[in-house]
C-alpha cells in the first residue's frame, strides 16, 4: 500500500501507540487526585506540555489541551467572540478556511455577530491589503490557517501578524492544524500570533487529541465548562495517554525536520514534474515558497475526482479527493471555487499528502500507474 | 571544548597553617562524592592544588559542579598536551579561539617546573605568541589586563595549557567545623540556614518531623529533594526522618490552645538534641529569624530552647525574610520550598498562639503529656537514609517518563 492521504490523517506511530498503551495501563489514576497515584499522573501531564512547549519554543502555560483541530477551531473563535463582545462582533476569516473554522463563524452570525470573508488570489493566498481595508473598530478576530488543506497554499500569516501590530485590539488565530512539522514553525509563531490550533493525528499521534497555543495573558472564555481543568479553561479529566502520546509524536515529528521537509518537497517536485507534462492536467499546488511540501492538488480534466481516486486506490495507492471531510458528500472544494476555478475542473480535483515516511520510490510508482490511468481515461475522455 | 584536567587552587583554607592538611583531606572526599556518578574521572588532592583528571568524563558539567563545592577559591580547565611544541601551538589556537571576539587581547604566562624541556619560559611564550598572532585574525598582544590569559606549564607529565579561572564558592569545605543537626521543615528559611552552616564548613545531618497523614508523602519527598540539592556544597548528607504523628495528636488532645506551639516546638528540639547527642554532633541548626513567626520571638525562643543545654545555631537569626528568598533563589531551593505540600508546622498551628509564652506556664502545660514516653515511641522509629549529590526524590519517575516522552 502507498498512503498518500496525510493530509486526512496519519499512520500513528509504533512507539507512539506503545507510549498509549503503557500510560493507560500504568498512570490511569486522574491528574486532580490528591493521591500520589494521581500526583503522577499530574506530573507526567505536565512533563508532556513542557516538553510541547519546549519543542514550540513557548510557555509551558501557553500550551492547552483539547480533543483535536476542530475543537480548537471552535474555541479560538467562539470563545473569543464571547470574550470580547463587549466590545465588538466583527470577525474575519479567509474563504478558504476549514469548515471547523468557516461553520463556527456561521453559527456566530445568528447570534448577532458580522462575518467578513477574505477572497483568495489564483493561489489560494488572501492579500494583507485586502485585509487591512477590512478592519473595523468593531473587529475583534481575525482567524487564517497556516496551510490549506486542500491545496497547501500557505498563507500570509506572519505579514498578517505585522499587520496586526497595528491593532492589538483584535485577536489573532491560526488553524495550524497542516502546518506542523513542515518548517513553518516561525511563520505560525510570529510576534503577533495569540491563538494557534493543532491536532495529533496530523502528525502521527492517536486520535481525540490536540493542543491549544494561547498567547500569555490573552483572554478566552471556555466552551466545556466543568472541573476546571487546564487551568479552568477547557475542562474535562485530561486525557493523559493521548495526551502523552503527543508530546511523543511531537518530538519525533521536530526531530531532524528540515531533512524530512526537504524529501517531501523532492517527492512532490518528482510527481508534480511528471504528471505536468500531460495536457489534462491541470495543477493548483504549485512548486514555490506559496506552498508546503506536502500537498499536491491536481485535476484530470473530465475526469471526476472520485473516480481517480478509486482507480488509483485498485493500484494500491491512498489518495483523497480534495478533503477527506467533505469528500463523501460529492460537494466541489470549497477552496477550489473560492479560487474561482470553474466547477467541472474543481469536481475533477484530487490531493496527493505526504508525510516524512513516503519515498520517492512511491512517487516514482505513483507516476508509472498514473501513466496507465491517464491512457485509459484517454478513451472515455475524448 | 572538552578538557582533560581540572586545577582546583584553595580557598580560605591556605591560611590555617596546622589544620592544613585535614581540610585538604577532607575537600578532596567532598569532591570525590560530589563527583561520584562521573565514571572515569580521579580526584587527587595535593599540599597546594586538588586536579581532577577527567579521562573522558564530560568536563563542562564537571565545572558546573565544582562551582558550588565549599572550600574552592577557584579552578582552570585546562588541556594535557604531549610535550611537542607543535602540538602545545595547535591546542593554544584552538582554545584562543573558542573564547576570542573582535578586538580582544591576550597573553602567554609559562612557567616550567620540567628543567629538561628543551625551550625556556621566553622560548615558549614566543612560539606560542606568533604562532597565535598569525592564526587568529585581528587578535593583539597586552601584558597587562589582556582578555585572555593563557596560562602553559610545562610539567613532569606534560604540557597543560588552560587560558579560564572560574570562581568557586569560596567557604570552608563542609566537615571541616564539625558536626551538627539541622531541622529541615521544608520551607524556604531552613535550607538556607544550611547552606550557610555548610559554608562554615560543619557538616548538617537533616532532621525532618513528618506527620502522616496530617503531612503528605510529597511533602516527605520535597524535604529529600532539598536536602539533595544541598548536597552539592559538600557531598553526602544524612537525613533523619522523625515521626511525629502520635506527639502531635497527644499535644493537640491535651494541651491548651495557646501552648500548642510552643509545646509542639519544645518536642521537636528535644527530639533533634537527642539524636544529636546520639549521633556525636555538636550543636542543632535551624532557620529561625527573629520576630518571623509566632515561635521566633525572644520570648518563645527562651521557652522552647529550655528542653536542651545543646548549642542551638540560627544563622538567619538577624535577616530579613527578602534577604533570605534572594539566598533561596541562588542556591536554587526556592522554587521547590514554595512547592504547596503541607508541612509538620502547617497542620497544627492554632488560631491565635502565644507570641509570649510564659516559660513557668509552659513547664506546666508540658506535664499534661506523656513526654519520655511519646520520645521513645518516635526515636524507635527514625529511619535514616544517605542522600547523594544528584539524587531524586520528587521526580524519581523522570526515567519512565523519559521513555514514554
Amino acid at each position: 500500500m502507498i498512503y498518500f492521504d496525510n493530509s486526512a490523517t496519519t499512520k500513528p506511530d509504533d512507539s507512539v501507540v506503545a507510549t498509549y498503551d503503557k500510560v493507560s495501563k500504568e498512570f490511569w489514576g486522574n491528574p486532580s487526585s490528591l493521591h500520589q497515584f494521581g500526583e503522577q499522573s499530574f506530573n507526567l501531564l505536565e512533563q508532556s506540555r513542557a516538553q510541547i512547549a519546549k519543542l514550540l519554543g513557548v510557555l509551558p502555560s501557553e500550551i492547552l489541551f483539547t480533543s483535536g483541530g476542530t475543537e480548537g477551531d471552535n474555541w479560538a473563535i467562539k470563545g473569543t467572540a464571547f470574550e470580547k463582545r463587549a466590545y465588538g462582533n466583527h470577525i474575519i476569516v479567509s474563504s478558504v478556511e476549514h469548515p471547523a473554522v468557516k461553520n463556527s463563524v456561521e453559527q456566530l452570525t445568528q447570534l448577532g455577530f458580522e462575518v467578513t470573508y477574505l477572497p483568495v488570489d489564483d493561489e489560494g493566498r488572501i492579500s494583507v491589503e485586502d485585509l487591512k481595508r477590512e478592519i473595523k473598530p468593531s473587529t475583534i478576530l481575525v482567524s487564517i490557517m497556516a496551510v490549506n488543506n486542500e491545496i497547501g497554499a500557505v498563507q500570509p500569516i506572519k505579514e498578517v501578524g505585522d499587520l496586526l501590530k497595528d491593532y492589538p485590539n483584535v485577536s489573532y488565530h491560526i488553524d495550524s492544524v497542516q502546518g506542523i512539522g513542515k518548517g513553518i514553525q516561525d511563520l505560525i509563531f510570529n510576534d503577533r500570533v495569540d491563538f494557534a490550533t493543532f491536532s495529533g493525528h496530523k502528525f502521527h499521534a492517536p486520535r481525540g487529541v490536540g493542543f491549544m497555543y494561547k498567547r500569555s495573558g490573552k483572554k478566552i472564555a471556555p466552551l466545556i465548562t466543568g472541573g476546571g481543568q487546564e487551568r479552568n479553561l477547557r475542562s474535562s479529566t485530561e486525557n493523559l495517554p493521548a495526551i502523552t502520546a503527543m508530546a511523543r509524536a511531537l518530538r519525533l515529528l521536530l526531530d531532524d525536520e528540515d531533512k524530512k521537509v526537504a524529501k517531501q518537497r523532492e517527492i512532490k517536485q518528482n510527481i508534480l514534474g511528471h504528471i505536468s507534462k500531460f495536457d489534462k492536467v491541470k495543477i493548483f499546488s504549485k512548486d514555490n515558497e506559496h506552498f508546503a511540501p506536502h500537498i499536491l492538488c491536481f485535476a484530470i480534466l473530465g475526469v471526476r475526482g472520485e473516480t481517480i481516486v478509486h482507480a488509483f486506490e485498485s493500484h494500491g495507492i491512498y489518495i483523497s479527493t480534495t478533503s477527506a471531510c467533505s469528500s463523501k458528500r460529492h460537494v466541489a472544494s470549497g477552496t477550489l471555487s473560492a479560487m474561482k476555478v470553474d466547477e467541472d475542473e474543481a469536481t475533477s480535483a484530487v490531493r496527493v499528502s505526504l508525510d516524512e515516511h513516503n519515498t520517492m520510490e512511491e512517487a516514482d510508482r505513483f507516476n508509472e500507474v498514473f501513466d496507465e490511468l491517464y491512457e485509459r481515461f484517454k478513451k472515455i475522455n475524448s | 571544548m572538552q578538557y582533560t584536567e581540572i586545577m582546583v587552587r584553595y580557598g580560605e583554607l591556605s591560611t590555617k597553617g596546622k589544620n592544613r592538611k585535614d581540610f585538604i583531606k577532607q575537600l578532596g572526599k567532598n569532591v570525590d562524592r560530589v563527583l561520584h556518578d562521573f565514571e572515569n574521572l580521579k580526584v587527587s588532592a595535593k599540599r597546594d592544588r586538588l586536579h581532577v583528571t577527567l579521562n573522558g568524563d564530560d568536563s563542562d558539567k564537571v565545572i558546573e559542579r565544582l562551582k558550588d563545592v565549599f572550600g574552592i577559591e577557584n579552578f582552570s580547565p585546562s588541556i594535557k598536551v604531549e610535550k611537542d611544541i607543535d602540538k602545545v601551538k595547535e591546542t593554544a589556537v584552538e582554545m584562543v579561539k573558542a573564547q576570542f571576539k573582535d578586538g580582544m587581547t591576550f597573553k602567554i604566562d609559562t612557567r616550567r617546573q620540567d628543567k629538561h624541556f628543551p625551550m625556556d619560559t621566553h622560548d615558549i611564550n614566543d612560539a606560542l605568541g606568533g604562532y597565535i598572532l598569525s592564526n587568529v585574525d585581528g587578535i593583539k598582544v597586552q601584558m597587562k589586563n589582556p582578555d585572555i590569559k593563557l596560562r602553559v606549564e610545562v610539567r613532569m607529565n606534560g604540557i597543560f595549557l588552560s587560558s579560564e579561572t572560574i570562581d568557586g564558592a569560596g567557604g570552608l569545605p563542609v566537615g571541616t567545623g564539625g558536626r551538627a543537626t539541622m531541622m529541615l521543615s521544608g520551607g524556604i528559611d531552613s535550607p538556607v540556614a544550611a547552606y550557610m552552616g555548610m559554608k562554615r564548613g560543619v557538616k548538617l545531618d537533616m532532621v525532618h518531623f513528618y506527620s502522616p497523614p496530617y503531612t503528605s508523602e510529597q511533602a516527605l519527598a520535597k524535604a529529600k529533594e532539598l536536602a539533595a540539592k544541598l548536597t552539592r556544597f559538600g557531598g553526602n548528607i544524612q537525613f533523619i526522618q522523625v515521626p511525629f504523628t502520635e506527639i502531635q495528636e497527644e499535644i493537640k488532645e491535651k494541651v491548651p490552645e495557646g501552648y500548642l506551639m510552643t509545646i509542639q516546638r519544645r518536642m521537636m528540639l528535644r527530639l533533634a538534641a537527642k539524636l544529636t547527642l546520639d549521633r556525636h554532633c555538636k550543636g542543632v541548626f535551624t532557620g529561625e529569624s527573629l520576630g518571623q513567626v509566632a515561635s521566633q520571638t525572644l520570648e518563645s525562643m527562651m521557652a522552647i530552647n529550655d528542653v536542651t543545654t545543646v548549642p542551638v545555631l540560627k544563622p538567619l537569626l538577624s535577616m530579613d525574610k527578602t534577604e533570605i528568598i534572594k539566598i533561596a533563589e541562588r542556591i536554587d531551593t526556592y522554587d521547590l520550598s514554595i512547592m504547596p505540600f503541607e508541612d509538620c508546622c502547617t497542620v497544627f498551628t492554632p488560631p491565635a498562639p502565644k507570641t509570649k509564652p510564659d516559660l513557668e506556664k509552659t513547664r506546666a502545660c508540658e506535664k499534661l503529656i506523656d513526654v519520655e514516653g511519646l520520645m521513645q515511641r518516635s526515636l524507635d522509629k527514625v529511619k535514616i537514609i544517605d542522600i547523594k549529590p544528584g539524587e531524586e526524590f520528587l521526580n524519581s519517575q523522570e526515567d519512565v517518563f523519559a521513555e514514554l516522552l
